[in-house]
């Protein structure tokens, strides 16, 4: 592999020190991902994905180790520097959507460049592409409440994109979505990874991650498989399943 | 600051979902500082019209009693001990440099007879200067003369009352009307003063020389005089005249340093601080309500903003989460308790307004509301909101995102 790498963990520790118990929930787990990378990390429930791909986003810190994001160590960044990378860097998809409820879609995806203190019109201008980018042309002004599960995530990937990231990360995007439209969201993540973005995606369904070209398995916070693999093509898979009925 | 911008409709959008929690959530701020309103409003305007009254004494005024003032163990109040003489008038007019009249004041509650006309009124005996020193005018006719005073002549003048109580729309110049006794020529009538701050007429009085109310109307008695009035050249000259008199009196009674004051000099400003510090009482009690109010009303703002963090864990979690700094989330949080408590702040600021006016109408005094009290009225209501609402604010800026994300 040429070129260095965007993420470089060393030897990473994640342990929860909750009351009595000591939860290792990262092991020692050493990995490269290279920009443009499609990856997507499985493993049964509680084996520490959601953990790895926290500590990726900066969303968490290592208990112990090093992370190297383009080349930067960040494992030891201050809570406002890490929260400063996360806006600039990283589009987090969260699990169960995470949509600010009562907010209209636009002012959902606006968000990530309020805070980023993109002027007014700009900051309209490119989440209504971001917005178009996932299909939701017309959808602009209608909260979570009003949207269906497929639409809520299409949204959610709209305000991961509009501060347009180096690195996606989503963590169990189509686990409350049928298969139809988990297919979509897949192919809305390798459209965007064919522009260039990196994606992580957390999946505990082996379908899902047929969509990734490199696949991951973690078990009890350790990494214990890594294969790369050939990527199925998520919108050739739409067009062959049976059409829905409008 | 783009920020804010995004930040102050975001707490406008935030408050009107629970418009009815807002509301509740402000009455304490709307009573208390609609009570500091009408607290400060009431306030001037019954001093307003209680300086208006103590106007109407005179200006530059002392006012001399015997007796000695102190008012702690057997030792008495004013009319008691030695009485002051024509002879003390005598050396105060000689040895206040400070003054510019000075007048002695006898009175007496007594009959007004005219036919079969007749009325209970206070007689005043004293000289010219009286009437300059109480600051009397002329409704009709003219003061009575120096030397009529000197000569002890049958004349007097009428207040107002007097007057229309007598002669009702006649004319009273000239006509000789019998007081207790003693049968006296009107020469005047005074100008209307109205009612004093204590609620009386003070047009309801009879003047007339102070020798002639001697001779006439008590046994003869010229030594003693009741009281002595002392106007000062001017306002700042009150406390130095005060000062001379004391001196002038000290000296005619003989005292010695060891001994008190066997007699009391009174200015205007100690009177109008005793009646000041009555209308303060008053309001004293409604500042307490407001105090107290605003404080309940921090502690609701405070307690509402730590439920509005607790439901939206969540969105504070998102927030975070995507990169926003604390201080973006702290100042969301804040400025959405500023806005609660000034809105109240507003809405009391308009309560107050409307109280002020009704008990001005109530109570005749004048509606007095300065700008400058109600900025900070306005003021205050953020600066609660500042203070209370910091705690829950912080508390939202230092939430770990991951737990938030997770907050059922
Ligand atoms: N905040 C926490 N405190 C204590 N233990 C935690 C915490 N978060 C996760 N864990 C534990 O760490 C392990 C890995 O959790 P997680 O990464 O969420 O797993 P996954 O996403 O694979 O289901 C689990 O045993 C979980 O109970
Ligand atoms: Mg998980």
């Amino acid at each position: 592999m040429s070129g260095e790498p965007l993420i470089d963990l060393k030897a990473v520790t994640r342990t929860y020190l909750t009351g009595a118990a000591t939860v290792h929930a990262l092991i020692n787990v050493t990995l490269t991902i290279a920009p443009g990378e499609l990856v997507a990390i499985m493993g049964p429930s509680g084996s520490g994905k959601s953990t790895l791909l926290n500590v990726l986003g900066c969303l968490d810190q290592p208990t112990s180790g090093s992370y190297r994001f383009e080349g930067r160590e960040v494992a030891t960044l201050t809570r406002a520097e890490r929260a400063a990378l996360r806006l600039s860097a990283f589009g987090f998809v969260f699990q169960g959507f995470q949509l600010i409820a009562r907010t209209d879609a636009l002012d959902n995806v606006e968000l990530p460049l309020v805070y980023a203190d993109v002027p007014g019109p700009e900051r309209r201008t490119r989440a209504m592409d971001a917005l178009a980018r996932v299909g939701l042309v017309g959808r602009e002004h209608h909260t979570p409440a009003q949207l269906s599960g497929g639409q809520q995530q299409r949204v959610a990937i709209a305000r991961a994109l509009v501060n347009r990231p180096r690195l996606i990360l989503a963590d169990e995007p189509t686990g409350a979505l049928d298969t139809r439209t988990s297919i979509e969201v897949l192919g809305l993540l390798q459209s965007l990874n064919h522009g260039g973005i990196t994606v992580v995606v957390v999946t505990h369904e082996p379908d899902i991650a047929l969509y990734a070209s490199r696949r991951l398995v973690v078990r009890d916070g350790r990494v214990i498989s890594d294969d790369r693999q050939r990527a199925h093509d998520a919108a050739a898979d739409l067009q062959a399943l049976p059409q829905k009925a409008a | 600051m783009s920020a804010l911008g995004s930040i102050v409709p975001l707490a406008f959008g935030a408050l009107r979902r629970n418009r009815m929690r807002s509301s509740l959530t402000s009455l304490g701020v709307i009573i208390g500082v609609g009570a500091l309103i009408v607290t400060v409003s009431s306030g001037e305007g019954s001093k307003a019209v209680l300086q208006a009254q103590l106007a109407t004494l005179g200006t530059n005024l002392l006012i001399i009693l015997p007796g000695s003032s102190t008012s702690g163990g057997a030792r008495g109040g004013p009319g008691s001990g030695k009485p002051l003489t024509h002879a003390d008038l005598l050396d105060l007019v000689a040895g206040v440099s400070a003054a510019r009249y000075s007048a002695p004041v006898d009175r007496t509650t007594t009959q007004v007879v005219i036919d079969n006309q007749n009325w209970l009124t206070t007689v005043y005996g004293s000289t010219p200067e009286f009437f300059a020193i109480r600051d009397w005018t002329l409704a009709r006719g003219r003061f009575f003369t120096s030397g009529e005073a000197d000569s002890g002549a049958k004349v007097c003048l009428l207040g107002q009352t007097v007057a229309t109580q007598l002669f009702g729309n006649g004319d009273p110049l000239g006509q000789v009307v019998r007081v207790k006794i003693m049968p006296c020529e009107v020469v005047g009538v005074l100008g209307g003063k109205g009612q004093s701050s204590q609620g009386q007429d003070q047009d309801d009085l009879v003047v007339m020389p102070w020798v002639t109310f001697k001779s006439r109307m008590m046994s003869q008695d010229r030594v003693h005089v009741g009281s002595i009035l002392i106007s000062a050249l001017s306002p700042d000259e009150v406390s130095h005249a005060q000062s001379q008199a004391m001196g002038v009196l000290r000296q005619a009674h003989r005292l010695s340093d060891k001994e008190l004051d066997d007699f009391t000099v009174r200015n205007l400003a100690d009177l109008a601080a005793t009646q000041e510090q009555a209308a303060d009482t008053q309001t004293g009690m409604l500042r307490n309500v407001a105090a107290v109010s605003l404080l309940v009303g921090g502690i609701g703002i405070m307690n509402i903003m730590l439920v509005s963090v607790t439901e939206r864990t969540r969105e504070i979690g998102i927030r975070l989460a995507i990169g926003a700094s604390e201080n973006r989330v702290l100042l969301q949080f804040l400025v959405e308790a500023i806005v609660l408590s000034a809105a109240g702040g507003l809405v009391g600021i308009a309560l107050g307004l409307g109280g002020s006016l009704a008990l001005s109408a109530i109570n005749h005094w004048p509606f007095i509301v300065s700008p400058g009290w109600v900025l900070m009225a306005f003021g205050l209501s953020m600066g609660i909101g500042v203070v209370f609402g910091f705690y829950p604010a912080r508390k939202a800026a230092r939430m770990n995102p991951i737990d938030a994300l997770r907050f059922e």
